[in-house]
C-alpha cells in the first residue's frame, strides 16, 4: 500500500500571552539572530505545552513537538488526545492554515479539509449562490460544482428554498446544506474535525456515514476527535497526541485503552474541567467528586464483557440548600451520539444533609444488556420539579468499553442492546 | 541497480503533490495555484457586487452618491470658499472627474488593507491562496468605477453641449484601461503591504484612512497640476499618481498633458510596488493565523 501522508519531525512553536511592545523586542532579536544565521533564541526556550504547568520560564510552547507519522491509502486514522494535546494545531498544519515552524509534511493527492462547514457562507446570497461560493472555497471548479449541483440541492433537501436568501433559513437548513457542499467534494486525503459532529443526532450520523462512504472509496481519512466511540467505530489506527508529542500510534482499540487509562486519572474536584461547557454543566449546588465504575469484583475497571455486573459508585458534594436530589446515568453511542440506555431519574436520599455534607450511593446494573462498543458515559445531578441541572458531566469520564466475548461471531452482536426474546416454530 | 542518496531523494520529491514546509523561498509566490483557483476569484467578485447594495432600495445608485456629495463639499470649500483654481473648467465637473479617478485608487487600498484581519474567519478554516481575496477586491472596484464612468460621461455631454471649454481627446481613450491597470496595481500593492504589516502590529491601520487622504491632497485631484510652484514639483512628480491623474483628466477634459516620462516611472513604480507586495504578502499568509 503506498504512503500518501508522510509527516517528518512536525513542530510547532506558539507564543503564549499578549502582543505588545515585549513581542516588538523579541521580533528584532529573533531579526538579528537571523541576520547572523543563528536560531531564533525565542525558540530555544519553549518549553513542552503543559497548561497546568504555570512556572514556565518562557513566553514559548511548543504546540506540536517532532512529531512522525505516515498514513497509508485508504486507512482512516484518527487523531485522538485531551484538550490542549495538540490535535487542532497539527489538523491546522496539514490543511495548510498555518505553517509548521520546523519539519516538512509530503502529500500525495488532492487534499480537503473540512474543519467547520459552510466556510465562507454569506447570509445575504441566495442557497444556489452559496453552494457555488462555498464549493469554490473548498478547492471545487466551477464545472465541477455544476454537475454536482442537483445532487447537492436534493442531499441538502433545500430544493423549494435555493433562490431564498441563506439568513432566512433554519439553522438545520443551513448546517445541511453546508454539509452538502463538502460532503460532494471527492478528495483524496479528506480531513476532518470533530467539531463537524456537533449538531442532533442525524446530523451526526450522516457526517460520520459519509466519512465511512469516503474511506470505502479507497481514499484515505485523518478524523481528529475526542469521541472515542465514534474512533474505535471508523478508524483502524489511531494517533494518541500528548503535550504536542505523539505518545501512542496503532491499533485503535489499544490506543483507545491507553487513553482511558490516561484520561481515568481526571479529577472532577478540578476546577478545569469546568471550563468547558460542552463536557460539564450545571449550577453547582451539588456536584460529583468522584464517580468510579467497578466490576463485579469491586475493582475499578472500563472494560467489561457483555452480561457483566458493572457498579457506579459515586460520591457528591452539597455546596447549597436544595430540596431534592435525583440522579441519572445513561450511555451513549459513540457513532451517532444517541442515547441508547438511561436508568431514568433516581430519587437520592438527602434527609438529614446540609450544604458540606458528602453522599455516597451507588448504581448497578446487574448483567449489562449492552453489546459491544464504546458508550459515552453521562452523569447527571439534579431536582426534577424545577428541572434544574446541578452537575451534568457528559462525555468528560472514561467511555464504558464492553469488549466483543472471544468464541463469538461479531456478526451475532451487531447493534447495542440486548433483548431477551422468544422463538417458537 | 544501486542510486546515491540524493537521486532516491529527489526521485521521491517528484511522487508527492504537495510539500508543506516551514518557509518557503522570497520568490516562491505560487500564482499557478493562484490562477487554479480563478473560478473562486470570479464568484468572490460576484459576491462582493451582489451583496453590497441587497436590500437597498437605490441599489447602484449608492456608487455613484459618494462621488456627486464629495464634489459638492469640494465645490463649496475650494471652489467658493478658497476659489482654487480649476484650469479654466466647470468645478462640478473637475472636482467630479478627479474624485472619480482618486476614488478608484482609495477603494483599492482601503479594501485590501484588512485582507488578512477581515478574513480571519475563512482563512483560518480552509486553505486557498489568499491573494485571491484582494485580487477579488480590486477587480470588484472596477464595476462601480465603471458605473461612475457613465455618470462622469453623461456631466461632461453636459457640460461640453452647454459651452464648457473642456475638450475630451477621446483619441486616447485606449490608454484608460492601462490607468486603471496601474491604479489597481500600485492600490493593491500598498494594501497588501499594509495588511501584511498590520497581522501582527496593528498601529499602522490606524494611519490608513489618514495617510489616503494626505497622499489625495499631494496628487493633483482637487487643483489642476499648472498651479503646483516650480518649487515644489519634485513631490508632484515623485508621486507616482501624479501622472496617472493628469493622464485621466487630459482624456477626459483636456486640460494638463499626458507626461510619458512621468507615465513610464508610474508603470515602473507599480511593478516593483507589486513584486514588493506580493513577497511580503507570501511571507505573512503562511502563519499569520498565529498572531491576527
Amino acid at each position: 500500500m503506498s504512503v500518501v501522508v508522510k509527516a517528518e519531525d512536525i513542530s510547532k512553536v506558539f507564543r503564549l500571552g499578549d502582543v505588545g511592545s515585549a513581542t516588538l523586542t523579541e521580533d528584532i532579536r529573533a531579526f538579528f539572530y537571523r541576520l547572523r544565521g543563528k536560531e531564533n533564541p525565542n525558540i530555544k526556550l519553549a518549553s513542552t505545552n503543559d497548561r497546568e504547568a504555570a512556572s514556565a520560564i518562557s513566553n514559548y510552547v511548543w504546540a506540536l513537538k517532532d512529531i512522525n507519522f505516515q498514513v497509508n491509502q485508504g486507512e482512516i486514522v484518527g487523531l485522538v488526545g485531551r484538550n490542549g494535546a495538540g490535535k487542532s494545531t497539527l489538523l491546522k498544519v496539514l490543511s495548510r492554515t498555518t505553517s509548521p515552524s520546523s519539519g516538512e509534511i509530503k502529500i500525495k493527492g488532492k487534499v480537503a479539509s473540512l474543519l467547520e462547514v459552510g466556510t465562507g457562507f454569506h447570509p445575504d446570497l441566495t442557497g444556489r449562490e452559496n453552494i457555488f461560493l462555498n464549493g469554490a472555497i473548498l478547492g471545487m471548479r466551477k464545472e465541477e460544482i455544476r454537475k454536482k449541483f442537483d445532487a447537492i440541492v436534493e442531499f441538502a433537501g433545500v430544493q423549494r428554498y435555493i433562490d431564498t436568501p441563506v439568513k432566512r433559513y433554519s439553522s438545520g437548513m443551513y448546517v445541511r446544506l453546508a454539509f452538502a457542499v463538502a460532503a460532494h467534494l471527492d478528495p483524496d486525503i479528506l480531513i476532518i474535525d470533530e467539531v463537524l459532529a456537533v449538531g442532533d443526532a442525524e446530523f451526526q450520523a450522516k457526517c460520520l456515514g459519509k466519512m465511512k462512504d469516503v474511506s470505502d472509496q479507497g481514499r484515505t481519512v485523518i478524523f481528529v476527535s475526542h469521541n472515542m466511540g465514534a474512533v474505535s467505530d471508523l478508524c483502524s489506527r489511531a494517533i494518541l497526541l500528548k503535550q504536542g508529542g505523539i505518545i501512542m500510534d496503532g491499533n485503535t482499540d489499544d490506543v483507545i485503552r491507553n487513553y482511558v487509562q490516561q484520561n481515568m486519572r481526571v479529577n472532577l474536584t478540578d476546577k478545569d474541567a469546568l471550563n468547558d461547557p460542552s463536557v460539564r454543566r450545571g449550577n453547582g449546588a451539588v456536584r460529583f467528586e468522584n464517580v468510579s465504575m467497578v466490576n463485579a469484583e469491586g475493582a475499578e475497571c472500563t472494560e467489561f464483557l457483555p452480561g457483566n455486573d458493572i457498579h457506579f459508585d459515586m460520591t457528591c458534594i452539597i455546596n447549597e440548600p436544595i430540596k431534592e436530589l435525583m440522579t441519572n446515568v445513561a450511555f451513549r453511542s459513540g457513532r451517532t451520539r444517541d442515547i441508547v440506555t438511561t436508568t431514568g431519574r433516581i430519587k437520592v436520599d438527602i434527609s438529614g444533609k446540609k450544604p458540606g455534607d458528602r453522599i455516597n450511593f451507588r448504581v448497578s446494573f446487574p448483567t449489562i444488556a449492552l453489546r459491544p462498543g464504546v458508550f459515552e458515559t453521562y452523569y447527571w445531578l439534579g431536582d426534577s420539579r424545577t428541572e434544574t441541572a446541578f452537575d451534568v458531566v457528559d462525555n468528560l469520564l472514561p467511555p464504558l468499553v464492553i469488549q466483543m466475548p472471544p468464541d463469538v461471531n461479531p456478526l451475532y452482536l451487531v447493534g447495542y442492546v440486548d433483548l431477551p426474546f422468544k422463538f417458537e416454530q | 541497480m544501486p542510486k546515491s542518496a540524493k537521486q532516491v531523494n529527489t526521485t521521491n520529491d517528484k511522487n508527492w503533490s504537495l510539500i508543506i514546509r516551514p518557509s518557503r523561498g522570497w520568490f516562491d509566490l505560487r500564482l499557478k495555484e493562484v490562477w487554479n483557483y480563478r473560478d473562486l476569484l470570479l464568484l468572490l467578485v460576484r459576491r462582493d457586487i451582489v451583496t453590497v447594495y441587497k436590500q437597498t432600495l437605490l441599489g447602484a445608485f449608492w456608487f455613484v452618491l459618494p462621488p456627486i456629495l464629495n464634489t459638492f463639499i469640494y465645490f463649496i470649500l475650494f471652489g467658493l470658499i478658497a476659489k482654487v483654481s480649476t484650469g479654466g473648467i466647470n468645478p462640478i465637473l473637475f472636482y467630479l472627474s478627479g474624485l472619480i479617478a482618486w476614488g478608484y485608487f482609495a477603494d483599492c487600498i482601503n479594501r485590501t488593507a484588512t485582507t488578512f484581519r477581515a478574513n480571519a474567519g475563512v482563512f483560518g478554516k480552509v486553505y486557498f491562496p489568499r491573494l485571491i481575496v484582494p485580487l477579488s477586491s480590486v477587480i470588484s472596484a472596477i464595476i462601480k468605477f465603471g458605473v461612475q464612468l457613465i455618470l462622469l460621461s453623461i456631466t461632461l455631454a453636459y457640460f461640453v453641449w452647454s459651452g464648457d471649454p473642456a475638450s475630451p481627446q477621446l483619441q486616447y481613450l485606449w490608454l484608460l484601461p492601462f490607468l486603471l491597470l496601474l491604479m489597481m496595481v500600485i492600490g493593491l500593492s500598498f494594501g497588501i503591504i499594509i495588511s501584511s504589516l498590520t497581522t501582527k502590529y496593528r498601529d499602522l491601520s490606524n494611519m490608513v484612512p489618514f495617510a489616503v487622504q494626505l497622499l489625495m491632497y499631494a496628487t493633483p485631484v482637487i487643483y489642476p497640476s499648472s498651479i503646483i510652484p516650480d518649487k515644489y514639483r519634485w513631490i508632484f512628480e515623485i508621486n507616482p499618481l501624479s501622472s496617472i491623474i493628469e493622464a485621466f483628466r487630459y482624456i477626459f477634459l483636456g486640460i494638463d498633458k499626458i507626461s510619458w516620462p512621468l507615465l513610464a516611472y508610474s508603470t515602473v513604480f507599480a511593478i516593483v510596488a507589486l513584486v514588493i507586495g506580493l513577497v511580503m504578502f507570501n511571507r505573512t499568509e503562511k502563519d499569520f493565523m498565529d498572531t491576527v
